[in-house]
């Protein structure tokens, strides 16, 4: 088995639970992620989905175990690995454009201010924004152009990683529509690996390669992977009708309303990787085959 | 009949306000008769002798239009120009409100960076800081032994509390989501401080610059009645002792005008940093 691109590696999360014990949020949780992948993350709330994000991220510590990326520890934030995070994150003082500059700046410092400004603009126009809002204040703009702004900082540092942590959550169905289209189609032309958490199962099916969906915590584990089958270019009116849409959405729904719960608590496992499920009405043989990596 | 602006309408409101305060002052001050109208018997009673009473607008403009029409004057230490004397008091009140300043700040900044600082110096601010700071004056004049200095000690240990405290807290209080912008942007320490830290706490520190900044103002007329020499405050206590009514209410307005200037000049510097989420 050759090692992925990331590779987290038996991951624990432990939090003292004020009574002198320990709460463990996930234990032994180990997965990998490919080069230009697009994953996304599945789970009820609690499961640590965030904490994981966070740590991939260098913003938090594992109990245990270790992230390697193009065969590195990760440890610390660095400009290897972006985040967009849910509620912005931009700094409020700064314009649109500035909040971009400052980012790209600090990718490469020895860049021109020209340089800088121009590529800047190109990713702000990227994910559809127009110059008249360059120079407005994130107060200044609605939600949805905020979280443009964001992605287009995301983008503009080009990471080896791209974290998205609920980029959408706090945005309308409507406007959530439209920046997930801008999104797969500003990755689309990047081959950009990009790890993403969602409450939301058909922004995932949308996004997603592959869907990793985690069991309620504590001793929450990443239980199964699920595939995609899916040929993309996708789209979000088209999808629906593609035979493989709702054999997985349901098999989505049926994990997280039922085999959430019942996968739920400790294991004897040294070490939890999911199970890889792979689902394609398309070819003869239909039945779901569920294959261990 | 057309819809007034608020704004106009309040000014027309202050202009009827300030109209009618002065002609109530004028009109209960009753006016001094003339010597040739006195009777007999007055002018035995001492009558005609100048009453010490508290003077009427119309002498305080008068005594305002005087003195700000030559406020640079020097006639020698007892009389000098308003202008002087409130140049003196300004000078005093921004050297030690500059030197709180560059310590206040980045003292605040570490103390707001670092929770043992904040908790360990947590105690001498607070025991200091409600000390009258012009409980300081007879140690500052007995250890610095000039009289110059130690006003200007005294303002300073009055401006610096607010600025400390307030720079500590806005510093303290950055968002966590900023400070991990700032991180996964891989900002070295210096520049998380003034990219991220100081325009994201600079609301909060310029409130307290300031309350600063009004603190010493009120400050430095208590501190320069006791200091004397020069000074706006000086200049209120020395016509208080001359008997010169007119000219201490003219002083007093001064103070109040200056002060206001002052905050001004910090209200637009508060603009200036304000950000919304």
């Amino acid at each position: 088995m050759t090692t992925p691109f990331l590779s987290v590696e038996r991951l624990s999360q432990r939090y003292p639970d004020g009574e002198g014990g320990q709460t463990t949020i996930f234990e032994n949780a180990s997965f990998g992620i490919e080069r230009g992948e697009f994953v996304v993350i599945l789970g009820h709330s609690g499961c640590g989905k965030s904490t994981i994000m966070n740590i991939l991220a260098g913003l938090a510590e594992a109990s245990e175990g270790v992230v390697i990326m193009d065969g590195k520890e990760v440890s610390g934030p660095s400009l290897d690995r972006g985040v967009v995070f849910q509620n912005y994150s931009l700094l409020p003082w700064l314009s649109a454009l500035k909040n971009v500059t400052f980012a790209v700046a600090a990718r490469y410092p020895e860049w021109s201010k020209d340089q800088v400004l121009a590529h800047s603009k190109k990713h702000l126009e990227m994910v559809g924004l127009s110059a008249d809002v360059f120079n407005r204040k994130p107060s200044q703009l609605s939600g949805g152009m905020r979280q443009r702004v964001s992605i287009a900082r995301a983008f503009s540092i080009s990471p080896k990683l791209l974290l998205l942590d609920e980029p959408f959550g706090a945005l309308d169905a409507l406007t959530r529509g439209t920046i997930q289209d801008e999104l797969l189609k500003v990755w689309a032309g990047t081959n950009q690996t990009v790890f993403m958490i969602t409450h939301d199962i058909d922004e995932a099916i949308l996004l997603a390669d592959r869907i990793l969906l985690m069991s309620n915590g504590p001793y929450a584990r990443v239980a199964e992977s699920v595939e995609i089958t899916i040929p993309r270019p996708r789209n979000r009116i088209e999808i629906v009708e593609h035979p493989n849409y709702y054999a997985i959405r349901n098999h989505l729904v049926q994990f997280l309303g039922k085999h959430s719960k019942v996968l739920a608590g400790p294991t004897d496992a040294s070490e939890n990787r999911p199970l890889t499920v792979h689902i394609d009405k398309t070819m003869p043989a239909s039945t779901p085959n569920k294959l261990a990596v | 009949m057309t819809e007034m602006s608020v704004n106009k309408r309040a000014a027309i409101l202050s202009f009827i306000l300030l109209f009618a305060g002065l002609l109530l002052w004028e009109a209960v001050i009753p006016g001094q008769k003339a010597v040739g109208e006195l009777t007999e018997y007055e002018r035995l009673t001492g009558g005609g002798a100048q009453k010490a009473g508290v003077p009427p607008p119309s002498q305080v403009l008068q005594k305002a239009w005087e003195q700000l029409s030559n406020p640079f004057y020097d006639a020698g230490p007892n009389d000098k120009g308003i202008g002087i004397q409130i140049g003196y008091s300004i000078y005093r009140v921004l050297a030690g409100y500059f030197l709180a300043a560059v310590i206040a700040i980045p003292l605040g900044f570490l103390i707001g960076m670092s929770p043992v600082a904040y908790k360990a110096l947590n105690p001498f601010i607070q025991v200091l800081r409600p000390i009258s700071p012009l409980a300081w004056m007879p140690l500052a004049l007995f250890i610095i032994q000039d009289s110059e200095a130690s006003a200007i000690f005294v303002i300073f240990i009055c401006s610096i509390w607010p600025m400390l405290i307030n720079t500590a807290f806005g510093v303290a209080g950055v968002r966590k989501d900023w400070v991990n912008v700032a991180r996964t942007h891989e900002l070295g320490a210096l520049r998380t401080a003034f990219m991220v830290i100081l325009p994201a706490a600079a609301p909060t520190i310029v409130t307290g610059m300031r309350i600063s900044i009004g603190i010493a103002w009120l400050v430095i007329v208590a501190a320069e009645m006791l200091v004397g020499g020069t000074g706006i405050g000086y200049y209120v206590w020395n016509e208080w002792n001359n008997l010169d009514l007119t000219s201490v209410i003219f002083s007093i307005l001064m103070i109040g005008v200056v002060g206001m200037a002052l905050d001004a000049m910090f209200g637009v510097l508060q603009r200036f940093v304000v950000y919304s989420e």
